[in-house]
């Protein structure tokens, strides 16, 4: 199926891109800006990324952030992969059915639920043990890490079904260990997709805002509820100089993650 | 089952199990609970010889117009949203299977690129090019098109472009992967058979598209329902989302046993769709 965009076809295409892409560019553009309001372009300046490095606020939860996040795609990418291979690999054992459903559910979670939720749990288990004491850095990765799983696990799963299971069954034959199997002719073959699953899941932690208010406490304040509050207020252009350093570090990581896995692929 | 399984299973299952299936647990068991003053502040099921429980959070979610004008709402903003993103998505997903080969990849990161990216950002941004004096009023009131700003934020319009902008990759994705694999030959004999382009479209393409719409429905309008930050940002006033006022009874009235009946009553109203999800996305996986 190639050729023969309609004129209807590329003028929806064009509309749907625009769309994605406007307020990304706009935030971009302004964050350039020299003045302070969103309608006047006062000259191009570089005052909103000097005043961005000496936010102190801002640099401490971008650290909270990325240790929070590192954790989190790290535990989800061990959980989810054995997730994904016990419903690629064993298509019966007891509790399959519970387990898939608590493996997905997390995808479509609404987010006020899931930190509800997990709160909750932190608090009647801090009641009941002591632990965890207080919350923190360690709560909100764990939240992370359960709605990590899904997402690793639809990844990896998703490429444990394509490809030729041949390739194990010789390796079976030939008399390897199923763990032998598993690390020298499993996992090189999934590694693309455990990369992209890790980057989903440290994606998803990075920016989440709803599951790592509830589940945080007052001395673990992530990336994005600064911004969530500082946004509160209005338009600021310090925000937009954020945005676009995220925009920028998303973008470079994304292609050069997409050209790594072609090359690896063909 | 073999020890080798029990390995594999063991961890993932215990930690699903602690961390997914016992909290709703307990958020079942305090929306069972008074409110209290105190940390936590909700009052113990069990003890004093017996156990105490009252329906009387559900009671008030029930007979509260807010309530179920804020359920009725959310509903209402995720179908509006979940129609657009379709009427949206799909020529978008359509276009990118039927582009040259070697453009196809390019053209479906573009897609997927702004979903890496922030999502409060991807919202936030909106309010710059929405708002009374902001970018889209601006460039509108200098063509000499409208006289006066148009109100655009903080009403149903922003709250629907919201959700429409920010979960459109979730229709794309799917919809692309059960497009592609449609075999082009289904098309070629329909148009050798007389059918014009569109007839093919409306009979060969458009019913083996199905599951493909269906996937991409659900994952749009489910955390649509559920979906707190763009009510909050976007919204105005009178902008009564679920998600919104299950955060603010949490978080302001810090009313722990009518957030989590709140909690409850939104599951009960997804499952049926939660349930179908995890079918719908093996049907589609490429």
């Amino acid at each position: 199926m190639t050729n023969r965009l309609s004129p209807f076809l590329i003028a929806m295409m064009a509309l749907g891109f625009v769309f994605l892409y406007a307020p990304i560019v706009s935030v971009v553009v302004y964050s350039f800006n020299a003045s302070r309001l969103v309608t006047v372009w006062a000259g191009f300046s570089l005052r909103w990324y000097g005043a961005l490095f000496e936010n102190e606020a801002i640099g401490r939860a971008a650290l909270v952030s990325l240790e929070v996040a590192l954790i989190a795609a790290t535990g989800a990418l061990v959980l989810g992969t054995l997730v994904a291979y016990a419903l690629a690999r064993f298509r019966r054992f007891t509790g399959r059915t519970l387990f898939a459903a608590m493996a997905t559910a997390p995808l479509v979670m609404p987010d006020v639920i899931a930190g509800l939720s997990l709160l909750l749990l932190f608090v009647a288990l801090e009641q009941a043990t002591g632990w965890p004491q207080g919350r923190g850095i360690l709560t909100i990765a764990i939240a992370h890490i359960t709605l990590g799983i899904a997402f690793v696990a639809v990844v990896v799963e998703a490429r444990l079904s394509s490809f030729d299971r041949s390739l194990e069954e010789a390796a079976l034959d030939l008399g390897a260990t199923p763990a032998k199997v598993f690390f020298v002719i499993t996992l090189p073959l999934i590694a693309p997709a455990l990369a992209a699953g890790w980057l989903l899941a440290l994606t998803l932690s990075l920016d989440d805002l709803v599951i790592a208010s509830f589940t945080a406490g007052p001395a673990s304040t992530t990336l994005p509820m600064v911004v969530y509050s500082s946004v509160r207020l209005g338009v600021s252009p310090q925000i937009n100089a954020l945005a676009t350093l995220i925009l920028i570090a998303v973008t470079v990581l994304v292609a050069s993650a997409s050209r790594l896995l072609r090359a690896k692929n063909t | 089952m073999s020890l080798r399984r029990v390995g594999v299973v063991a961890m993932p299952y215990a930690w699903l199990l602690a961390f997914f299936l016992v909290p709703f647990l307990i958020v079942l068991k305090i929306s069972l609970a008074h409110q209290a003053t105190g940390i936590p502040p909700y009052t113990p099921l069990f003890g004093d010889g017996g156990i105490r429980v009252t329906g009387e959070n559900y009671a008030l979610i029930a007979g509260d117009a807010l309530y179920v004008k804020a359920f009725l709402g959310a509903i209402r903003y995720a179908a509006i949203a979940t129609a657009v993103a379709l009427v949206i998505g799909y020529p978008l997903a359509y276009g990118i299977v039927r582009a040259p080969q070697r453009r196809r990849g390019l053209l479906l990161m573009l897609v997927i690129l702004p979903f890496w990216t922030s999502f409060l950002i991807r919202v936030y941004a909106w309010i710059g090019l929405l708002k009374e004096n902001g970018i889209v009023n601006h460039a509108l009131m200098s063509l000499g098109l409208i006289g006066a700003p148009l109100p655009l934020l903080n009403n149903d319009f922003s709250v629907i472009l919201g959700l429409v902008y920010g979960y459109l990759p979730f229709m794309v994705l799917p919809l692309y992967a059960q497009l592609e694999k449609l075999d082009p030959a289904l098309l070629e004999a329909a148009s050798d058979l007389g059918a014009r382009p569109y007839a093919a479209f409306r009979q060969v393409t458009l019913p083996l598209s199905l599951p493909g719409i269906a996937a991409g429905v659900l994952l749009v309008f489910i955390p649509s329902v559920g979906e707190f930050v763009i009510p909050d940002l976007l919204g105005g006033p009178n902008t009564l989302m679920i998600g919104k006022i299950l955060w603010d009874e949490f978080f302001t009235n810090r009313d722990w046993p009518v957030a989590s009946a709140l909690a409850v009553a939104m599951l009960i109203l997804l499952a049926l769709p939660m349930g179908l999800v995890r079918r719908q996305l093996r049907g589609t996986a490429p």
